[in-house]
């Protein structure tokens, strides 16, 4: 059944960023696999962490809400301390008002929409009451006040869920993966739903998420995790376009990456692709690996001058809109590369000797 | 012959008030384990002991604990109280056999319970007050029963600790468990008949009554008939 699109043009709801709405976080935290060691500050924004599953995201999240405490470190929201190991401060979660939505809503299971609403809210019975029917109200979640979580839609849920947050007055919105769990047509509809919510509920926001896609359309700000350490941090553009580290890469989705060193100024040597490449950019002298988006092969039927190789055909992949090609240079023994290319693109193509061409300006630079 | 019914009426009076009391230090002790860090495998072993040693165990352990040459023996003996073979032991055994039934079963509920959905409490600032009385036990209170009446039952079915710390006293210490025992042992058998057959239609209407309820009260995932066509 279809989401009933809605749209929230409260006023009250439509606030202004505010002038010191501000999370500064310096934690570090020992964990099984990995030291979880965090640094970054997130200003009136929506400021996405991505990263694999198990790379501390969570666990990030955990320790601003306070139901995981840091080995050492500060945690600051809005100009008050939340967290300071060297000042012994340790505020309770009850006390942050951190606004942690998770990736299954949590929903108290035994109270129905009203209940959950109402039951967080202080005050008198009245207030409770009230406040939880103006967020009702605003939420579109008339008509559904006396059903119980397990018999709403996923959408109602989060709807519910974000209802709960406000209506507990929490300073800061906190999504852990909010996506993560749905099918990819009710995913989509929950992500326009949020994507209007964040719009009009100027708050500072946190999304962790290991889908590039979400983290583009929502946020202003990526920071990429990788075991415990925040690898970069920079605006949604950069980190595309330039990922930098090679979880980075990974992560917004360059399929092809491989081992590479310095030749000079313009060459360097993909040792897993065993190709001698050029590049437009200049080589750093650090460099370590080499990434190359899988649509960007320029393919041609004859041989061409610069950074191209005659293809050998591993395994053909037949996507939804496209095909996946599996290659590697002729004669050699390298790691395979992915070749992603339109339909009838390939359609034409096949059956010919192959060369493909990486562009020299196609390359992406990358220093660990 | 009259027939003594004050097997009946201790028995139910000593399986009920050790229910009582086993429920909230079941419940008090499995809040406690689950959220222990360290040493819960070893707390848990202690708590689970009673369960699983032989009742005569339990009953000797106990008379060593309580009886006259104990601390606790003479502590109590110096107020001019003696625990053992008063209607009080046959509590005290019913308790220790029937708490780590509570406990067990509590523990259980405890840990399958979704914790993000206290993490969110939490984060939502309610109180751990609050969160234990309004969303874990309602949460956990299919397996609370369940408890409750596992822990009846035994309770009500305790032999072997009671006959040796509290004894078979008629009209003080004498259960039903105890009864049937002395009836066998006088070669009484419509005595013995009898007291079986109460225990067994006691022990039956109670589970049965259990079922009822745990039918009647669904999960409440299936509570409400007014979904919205999801």
């Amino acid at each position: 059944m279809a989401e009933k699109q809605w749209a929230i043009c409260d006023e009250v709801l439509c606030g202004e960023w505010g002038l010191s709405m501000a999370l500064k976080v310096k934690i570090k935290k020992q964990l099984n696999a990995f030291t979880l060691d965090v640094d970054f500050n997130v200003e009136n924004e929506i400021f996405a962490i991505l990263g694999a599953s198990g790379c501390g995201k969570s666990m990030t999240l955990k320790c601003i809400a306070g139901v995981e405490t840091p080995d050492s470190g500060y945690i600051e929201l809005d100009g008050q301390v939340l967290f300071d190991s060297e000042k012994n401060i340790n505020l309770s979660p009850r006390k942050r008002h951190s606004g942690y939505l998770f990736q299954n809503y949590a929903l108290f299971p035994n109270m129905t929409v009203f209940e959950n609403i109402a039951f967080v809210v202080s005050g008198s019975k009245e207030n409770k009451s009230k406040t939880a029917e103006e967020y009702i109200q605003r939420f579109h979640l008339q008509g559904l006040e006396s059903i119980y979580p397990a018999n709403l839609s996923g959408g109602q849920q989060q709807r519910v869920a974000f209802a709960r947050i406000l209506a507990a007055q929490s300073r800061l919105l906190m999504l852990d993966e909010p996506f993560s769990a749905l099918d990819s047509y009710l995913k989509w509809q929950l992500e326009l739903e949020l994507g209007d919510l964040l719009e009009k509920y100027k708050k500072t926001t946190l999304f962790i998420s290991h889908n590039r896609d979400e983290v583009y359309r929502l946020c202003n700000h990526v920071a990429v995790m990788s075991n415990g350490h925040i690898e970069t941090v920079s605006d949604k553009y950069g980190i595309f376009d330039d990922p930098q580290t090679l979880t980075a890469a990974v992560l917004t989705g360059c399929k092809n990456t491989s081992k590479a060193h310095k030749i000079d100024e313009h060459y360097l040597y993909a040792v897993d692709w065993q190709l001698e490449l050029f590049t437009a950019q200049q080589v750093p002298d650090d460099l370590s690996y080499v990434g190359f988006r899988a649509h960007f092969f320029e393919p041609t039927t004859a041989q061409q001058q610069v950074n191209c190789f005659s293809a050998q055909i591993i395994k053909v992949i037949e996507d939804t809109f496209s095909y996946i090609i599996m290659i590697r240079p002729h004669d050699k023994e390298s790691l395979l590369l992915r070749w992603e290319l339109e339909k009838d693109a390939w359609v034409r193509l096949r059956d010919k000797p192959i060369f493909l061409t990486i562009p020299e300006d196609k390359l992406i630079l990358l220093k660990k | 012959m009259m027939m003594d019914y004050s097997p009946l009426l201790i028995s139910v009076k000593t399986s009920c008030l050790a229910t009582v009391i086993a429920f909230f230090t079941g419940i008090y002790a499995a809040y406690i384990v689950v959220r222990l860090k360290h040493f819960q495998g070893i707390l848990d072993a202690i708590l689970t002991l009673p369960l699983v040693l032989p009742p005569t165990v339990v009953g000797f352990i106990l008379l060593i604990a309580f009886g006259k040459n104990s601390p606790i023996g003479q502590i109590m003996m110096s107020f001019g109280y003696s625990l053992v073979f008063s209607w009080e032991a046959t509590v005290l055994a019913a308790v220790v056999v029937a708490f780590p039934l509570m406990y067990r079963t509590t523990r259980g509920a405890f840990e399958q319970l979704d914790e993000n959905i206290i993490y969110a409490a939490k984060t939502l600032g309610v109180s751990d007050w609050k969160i234990f009385w309004h969303i874990i036990l309602p949460n956990t209170k299919h397996s609370l029963i369940a408890g409750v009446i596992l822990a009846f039952t035994r309770a009500l079915g305790e032999f072997g600790a009671t006959i040796m710390v509290a004894g078979n006293i008629p009209g003080i210490t004498q259960t039903i468990s105890t009864a049937i025992y002395s009836a066998v042992q006088a070669g009484d058998n419509n005595a013995a008949f009898f007291w079986v057959g109460i225990i067994v239609a006691i022990s039956f209407v109670v589970i049965v009554l259990m079922n009822l309820w745990l039918k009647n009260n669904g999960r409440y995932a299936m509570k409400s008939s007014a979904g919205n066509g999801v």
